[in-house]
């Protein structure tokens, strides 16, 4: 009776002259905005970082104004259904970036109920609809498990349910699959369509990746069917049918940072040939933290016999789906988090600086050594200045006056910090947050970057220019034989700098080979990026022996402290070779031959 | 929109496996089960019937019928003791103050810590044994508070396990720039200061997004309707009524002995 969606229009949205400037800023975020979207229409919505995409979609969802939540001066006219937005909640839902931040109710069936009953809905009615949408978006749960237990991907399904379950007639989404792994990304898309095509809902959409949403890669739910460009401070710059507007604007919105069908980013990478071990995960088991509260469950096991090595000279990706325990795992590799059974210990030039398990090094020697780049750049922040921030490992490792300003002139300069010197880093922008919270990472050690750098989702959210600059950065440091582990959902990214996968799977790990080549599980949407950087760009060098390799040698694995000019990971004059594409897709054999050499090598480190 | 006690639950439109809300496993204590308004009407009751007294022998005698209480709370254990030892050591505390600096004497101070003791082990059953959103349905539903603050107030219980993972995840973020307490106290408070900081940063800004979060789901729009009835048992009423009962037999008991001595006339 009451499936996700029965018919329920669309509504039509209006603005004409529409200018929004938040409170305290000089300038408007938005202005001269005219738009009509007509009901049913699915538009995406588009323009560089900090160009008011979300702006506008609070505007939408009445959120801005006298009475709402967002305070600032607002000009022109917006209409939703003619009303004026603010009127016509429960008109729209929106689903934001940040799933965290939008749950209510502590468990799952009573967060998707909250809307509907806001609705005034009978008893009935809210619970159909409640298993409706959680069915609807392959919530795997019962009504009760605690929105606490969820992983960031499941919270974003229960947020889009908790929207869907309103019936909405405007459907406005803040890139909601930015947080879900690659099957549940395209689940949630094919619901959004499936749904759009049923109730003739309208759809405002912000989304980064916009090949997943315009039909551009293979397997994509052709999801919007035009696409308005938005410009920082101005309005509609560009305005009709996907493929139109690309072919028009593509290029000037791919210089700007915009994530374009076809014209990803292409970064230059040095090769590296992968060392030696430097930390090597052997059968650990990791549980949750005991949950609060006297009616708390038990703290649940996260990983269970888990291994992972990580080499110097390459860079290890653990991926998974959401949920599986790629943060956890990240965590204690990282050295900071003890797993509950099992060893993460050091080995190679790390085990010569101590041979104790890493999460019982000291804090300071563990940041020389193991540098870790969390998921919310904000965490990790010390001090009250982006200077000061950067500064902050050189003083510590001892470095004099003179030498720390020169460091931190050089990263500010390297990640076009410069102007920002001064401000306080909760005031930047995502962006610049992940930008610096890289840079504090590699800026720690005494003479050069850490010996191995971890990093949690680093680019989750990024324009193409922050995500080219960040792969190379890392690209930099593989190369100057350091190790580089990342979490990540990014398929870009996996084909274009890993060099080992660690499935992260159900709380086990799998090793994978390089994801630059078919991998077997991998959904259509994978398989077209491998067929695109096959024929366009050589992907990373993908696990082979060292002789195959163009690029500089090394240095030796096991030197200690290799000098700062030769393997500083921040040098920018690093030499960038190619990698020709023959020599970077290894023969499908090759992958397990490797695989079976390094099971060797791991057994001769022990 | 208050369903009288007693409502049937709502009829069960799904058939597939999935358990309705209503048909959530029943927690198995007595007093897990019990209404939270119910709950938190008796603690009530106890305290303003416990308040005016300051004479051992009528908290005791109240004390002695809610201890047990405890047996049929559901709670073990680890759990148990941590919730209960605490208890014993405020009103020794308590009873040790009133002895040495108080003007009633022995009798004085162990009526202030018996009286501590018989208003705190019922407000803590109550609280240990109600999930937070059933006590805001309950809070609603059975006794009319506004639904505003209410909701508001479960919406920001929510935080409070995001803000204990929050809080662990800055002690990382330290440790992983090299910053650990260690030995040194000044350091120590200086990275305190940082985290809570930090920490008071992460709230505001998930306590704003939370409230757009909740109007941009129509909170707020016009009347709500409830997903979970608050059902009243025979159960409530008789605790609710036994709980009286006991306070007004412990009163009496204490006059019928010549023990019973009102606040503010002490010897």
């Amino acid at each position: 009776m009451s499936g996700a969606g029965a018919a329920a229009g669309g509504a039509r949205v209006e603005l004409s002259g529409w200018g929004w400037r938040h409170t305290g800023r000089a300038s408007w975020a938005l202005r001269g905005v005219d738009l009509v979207v007509e009901p049913g229409e699915r538009v995406l919505l588009l323009g560089p970082s900090g160009a008011g995409k979300s702006t506008l979609l609070h505007a939408m969802a009445g959120l801005t104004g006298d009475q709402g939540a967002i305070g600032g001066d607002e000009e022109g006219r917006l209409r939703v259904d003619g009303r004026p937005a603010a009127a016509a909640r429960g008109v729209s839902a929106l689903v934001g970036q940040d799933p965290e931040s939008q749950l209510v109710m502590a468990r799952a069936g009573d967060d998707v109920a909250f809307g509907p009953e806001n609705l005034g809905l009978a008893r009935a009615e809210i619970w159909a609809r409640v298993r409706a949408t959680l069915d609807a978006v392959g919530f795997a749960h019962g009504l009760d498990r605690p929105t606490a237990a969820l992983s960031g991907g499941e919270k974003q399904r229960l947020v889009l349910a908790g929207a869907l379950a309103m019936r909405p007639r405007l459907l406005l989404l803040d890139e909601p699959t930015a947080n879900l792994d690659r099957a549940g990304a395209a689940l949630v898309r094919g619901v959004l369509a499936d749904l759009l095509e049923r109730t003739g809902a309208t759809m405002v959409l912000v989304e980064h990746r916009v090949a997943e949403v315009t039909g551009g890669t293979a397997g994509a739910a052709d999801l919007v069917d035009r696409v308005v460009v938005v410009e920082p401070g101005g309005g509609v710059v560009a305005d009709g049918s996907p493929a139109a507007v690309f072919a028009r604007h593509g290029r000037a919105l791919a210089e700007r940072g915009v994530w374009i069908p076809g014209r990803e980013p292409r970064p230059r990478l040095p090769a590296a040939a992968p060392g030696g071990v430097l930390v090597e995960a052997a059968a650990c088991t990791a549980r949750a933290p005991a949950p609060l509260g006297v009616l708390g469950g038990r703290p649940a096991t996260v990983l269970r016999d888990a291994d992972a090595v990580v080499r110097s000279g390459c860079a290890t990706a653990l991926t998974g789906p959401n949920g599986a325990g790629k943060s956890t795992l990240l965590g204690l590799l990282a050295g900071l988090a003890r797993p509950a059974s099992g060893t993460v210990a050091p080995r190679g030039r790390l085990a010569e600086v101590s041979a104790r398990p890493l999460a019982r090094w000291p804090a300071r020697r563990l940041a020389r050594h193991v540098g870790t780049v969390f998921q919310h750049a904000e965490d990790q922040f010390v001090t009250g200045t982006v200077r000061d921030e950067l500064a902050f490992g050189p003083r510590r490792a001892g470095l004099g006056a003179t030498e720390t300003a020169r460091r931190v002139a050089d990263l500010l300069e390297r990640l076009r910090l410069t102007g920002l010197a001064d401000a306080h880093p909760f005031t930047l922008s995502g962006g610049e947050k992940r930008r610096l919270s890289v840079a504090t990472a590699l800026s720690a050690g005494p003479e050069a970057a850490p010996d191995v750098l971890l990093l949690d989702e680093p680019t989750f959210g990024q324009d193409t220019r922050t995500w080219t600059e960040l792969v190379e950065l890392l690209a930099d440091l593989r190369a100057a034989d350091r190790a580089v582990v990342m979490a990540t959902h990014d398929d870009l990214l996996l084909d274009r700098l890993a060099d080992t996968e660690v499935v992260v799977e159900g709380g086990r790990t799998r090793a994978a080979r390089a994801p630059g080549g078919a991998a077997p599980a991998a959904g259509p949407a994978a398989e077209a990026t491998a067929t695109d950087s096959a024929t366009r760009t050589p992907p990373a060098p993908a696990g082979g022996p060292a002789a195959e390799r163009p690029g500089p040698q090394p240095p030796a694995p096991d030197a200690p402290a290799p000098d700062a000019t030769a393997s500083d990971g921040l040098t920018p004059d690093a030499p960038a070779h190619r990698a020709e594409p023959t020599a970077a897709a290894p023969a499908p054999g090759a992958g397990r031959a490797d695989r079976g050499a390094r099971r060797a090598s791991r057994e001769e480190d022990r | 929109m208050t369903a009288p006690p007693g409502t049937p639950p709502p009829a069960d439109p799904g058939t597939g496996p999935d358990p309705g809300p209503a048909a959530a496993p029943p927690p198995r204590a007595w007093l897990a089960r019990a209404n939270p308004a119910a709950k938190l009407l008796a603690a009530v009751l106890v305290a303003a019937g416990l308040v005016p007294v300051v004479d051992p022998v009528t908290s005791g005698l109240v004390l002695a019928a809610a201890l047990p209480l405890a047996a049929f709370s559901g709670l073990r254990g680890a759990r148990l003791a941590a919730l209960g030892l605490p208890l014993p050591a405020m009103a020794a505390a308590v009873g040790l103050v009133n002895l040495v600096f108080g003007q009633d004497g022995p009798a004085g101070a162990l009526g202030a810590a018996v009286r501590l003791l018989a208003i705190a082990v019922p407000s803590v059953l109550a609280a240990a044994t109600s999930d937070p959103t059933d006590t805001a349905d309950a809070l609603v539903q059975r006794l009319r508070v506004p639904e505003r603050p209410a909701v508001a107030v479960l919406a920001a219980l929510r935080l409070v396990p995001l803000l204990a993972a929050q809080w662990r995840t800055l002690g990382a973020a330290r440790r992983a720039r090299g910053l650990e307490a260690g030995a040194n106290p000044a350091r120590a408070l200086g990275v305190l200061l940082g985290k809570v900081f930090a920490l008071l940063v992460r709230a505001v800004r998930t306590g704003t997004s939370l409230a757009m979060a909740m109007d941009t789901r129509a909170f707020g729009t016009g009347p709500r309707s409830h997903a979970r009835p608050s059902r009243w048992r025979p159960a409530d009423t008789a605790l609710v009524a036994g709980t009286a009962a006991v306070l007004c037999a412990a009163h009496l008991v204490s006059l019928a002995a010549g023990t019973w001595q009102p606040l503010g006339f002490g010897g």
